[in-house]
């Protein structure tokens, strides 16, 4: 399937978005405004952005603690995820939740899982919900390379397999699981080998060119859809950041970093799209000052948001039968 | 109302059939709950029949606790109410994180977007298989925000109590004790449920009060039967469910009888004697006329040996000698 040129547009201002966002919350915990610490996609966009478009609105994700883009791309507010990483009472999750717990029930955005092994089983859950009810809709269940190493991982990915269902799993193989490369980390150099062991199709892609990663999870997708079962797709990409906002990143080669920027996402495919004759420098300019104009309005809007009170972090503890 | 006599095992059965007829998103989710022809139906035989009505929603897993509650969660999640077997509450470990940091969280972190309604049963009490097959474990559930804890200890209280926590919008966890699945009890015919946070006198007193958990609340009333024929009056309060706890009842037989023995299967260090001790103590200071008595495990694992594990485990006679202490006080 040829990507139309709309979708291409599409893809690069999402990445400039993420990137945007990204870089103005990490501001923002610098100065002290997020609590905690604040964990960037930088450098991953392309994986995000091409997995989440892949998508329907009525599919199901879970994301991970990086790339907030994916959130935006399911339906979610940038304004309100701002807030809710601000802990504002405006946010998702009404400041409970934070970065690593954004969820958007509106949007079938189920939320990350910030243990990370968690997020295998709720996705199989999920999907078993699909198929059982026979929804048409698939679970996208995006996880990190440290993340590929938890038990959890073989346990759900055997029993997708054996259930067939309707779930697309995506790696976000970054390089790094903080300071633990996954070079010294796993048996194996790639994840996605992984998948002869569960009978399921095993993808390896280059996670930085956007519209690869688009199509392989779209024809997961479709795959799913068809009841064949799931895919294991593997987006090999790079943290350009350290692990969190006060991660100075001194244990990685600088030569691996520099030779990272080179392959950055956004600027390879601002090239690519320059080259097609999609780009110029003038869609250029207007669609980053698009872009920071809605990043703008959303960092205005979570930092004008009050805090919640601090008697409503006991709400919703228990779904109370009248909620119902 | 019509009742007849039926097995702790069965009243399960029947409220996990019930349940399967009311509401499509019904579902048993675990290990060798099915099983195929000829296979175990429930480790303890508790599914037993269900698959002949509702093959597509006996969902045999492999040995993986962690995916039974996690899956149970995700299926929650999207509109499904699972029910997830855990065939020794001592497995239950394997499945800590997905009980205790997703189940119980999911609605608090989600602000009330996500809810979370599963039910994972598990079976406790030792009945001579080792360490790793006899454990009942309370207190640690009950120190979770976001998770119901139950424990019926007759036929009756598990038909309604699974009713309720099959239909309640949060996670629950069932605690089924193993020597009790063979005990019969009158269970009506007609349909029932029972609320959430209701403890029952099973007999009433005047002389002490004694709150017994889960397998002790039977142990209890035994007791209570041969000291009513020596002239004292006790009093046994049934929590039959942790979280939420009846605390009220409790107070009111508290300053009723002025003295109070609590009993648990679980470890007596920590274990929810601890907690409703405490709790007394905070309410009913003035009315206590003697020392809250605790009865509870040997701080040991459950050994296999018979004569080990019954020295480990609270008996009757544990819970005779302590309502003595506290009379004699």
């Amino acid at each position: 399937m040829t990507i139309s040129n709309e979708l291409m547009l599409q893809m690069y201002r999402y990445m400039v978005l993420g990137r945007l966002f990204e870089q103005h919350a990490e501001q923002l915990t610098h100065k002290g405004l997020i609590p905690g610490a604040f964990h960037t996609g930088i450098g991953e966009e392309a994986t995000h952005v091409g997995a989440c478009l892949a998508l329907t609105q009525e599919d199901y994700i879970i994301p991970t603690h990086r790339g907030h883009v994916a959130d935006i791309i399911k339906g979610a507010d940038p304004g309100r995820l701002m807030a809710e990483i601000l802990g504002r009472a405006t946010g998702y999750c009404g400041g409970r939740g934070g970065s690593v717990h954004i969820a958007d029930a509106a949007s079938n955005n189920l939320g990350v899982q910030a243990v990370l092994s968690a997020a295998y089983p709720v996705a199989v859950g999920a999907a078993l919900t699909q198929k059982r009810a026979n929804t048409g809709r698939i679970v996208l269940a995006m996880f990190g390379d440290g993340a590929s190493l938890m038990g959890t991982f073989h346990e759900a990915l055997n029993l997708s397999a054996i259930w067939h269902l309707p779930v697309v799993w995506v790696c976000v193989n970054n390089q790094y699981a903080m300071s633990t490369s996954f070079t010294e980390a796993s048996a194996i150099a790639n994840v996605a080998d992984r998948a002869c062991a569960y009978n399921m199709p095993g993808h390896v892609v280059y996670g930085n060119d956007v519209m690869d990663v688009y199509e392989t999870v779209r024809e997961a997708r479709e795959r799913a859809l068809a009841g064949e079962g799931p895919t294991l797709i593997e987006c090999k990409t790079y943290r350009q950041g350290g692990h969190s906002t006060f991660d100075t990143n001194p244990y990685r080669p600088q030569e691996e970093i520099d030779a990272w920027s080179k392959r950055d996402p956004i600027t390879q495919f601002e090239q690519r799209l320059r080259e097609r004759g999609v780009l110029d420098e003038k869609l250029i300019t207007q669609i980053a000052d698009g872009v920071q104009q809605q990043v703008n309005e959303a960092q205005e809007f979570a930092l004008n948001s009050p805090d919640p009170p601090p008697e409503a972090g006991m709400e919703y503890v228990f779904r109370s039968s009248e909620a119902a | 109302m019509t009742t007849r006599e039926i097995t702790y095992r069965d009243a399960i059965n029947e409220a996990l059939r019930e349940e399967m007829v009311r509401e499509e998103g019904v579902f048993i989710i675990g290990e060798d709950i099915y099983g195929g022809p000829g296979g175990y139906q429930g480790a303890f035989k508790v599914t037993k029949g269900l698959a002949e009505d509702f093959r597509d929603r006996l969902l045999d897993t492999p040995m993986i606790e962690q995916t039974i509650v996690g899956a149970a969660v995700g299926a929650a999640m999207t509109g499904s109410r699972p029910v997830a077997e855990i065939m020794f509450e001592d497995f239950i470990t394997l499945a800590m994180d997905l009980l205790v940091n997703t189940a119980a969280k999911t609605h608090y972190m989600t602000a009330g977007q996500y809810c979370v309604p599963i039910v994972v049963r598990a079976a406790c009490g030792a009945v001579g298989v080792g360490p790793q097959h006899s454990q009942t474990w309370t207190s640690w559930f009950m120190h979770i925000p976001g998770l119901y804890v139950v424990l019926p200890s007759t036929p009756y209280d598990a038909k309604g109590l699974l009713k309720t926590a099959i239909r309640d919008d949060n996670p629950v966890l069932f605690l089924e004790h193993k020597k009790l699945y063979n005990v019969k009890g009158e269970v009506p015919k007609e349909e029932y449920e029972i609320p959430f946070g209701q403890a029952r006198v099973l007999c009433p007193g005047d002389d002490v009060t004694v709150v017994a958990i889960g397998y002790m609340a039977g142990l209890a009333t035994q007791v209570a039967g041969t000291l009513r024929d020596q002239g004292l009056s006790v009093e046994v309060i049934d929590p039959r469910t942790l979280a939420p706890l009846d605390m009220e009842t409790i107070f009111q037989s508290v300053r009723k009888t002025h003295k109070v023995v609590v009993v648990a299967e679980d470890c007596k260090t920590a274990g929810p004697t601890a907690e409703i001790a405490a709790l007394i103590n905070e309410a009913c200071f003035e009315y206590l006329d003697a020392p809250i008595g605790r009865v509870g495990a040997r701080d040991a694992p459950i050994a296999h040996n018979v004569g080990m594990s019954e020295y480990i485990l609270p008996d009757a006679t544990d819970i005779h000698e302590a309502i003595q202490s506290v009379i004699a006080w």
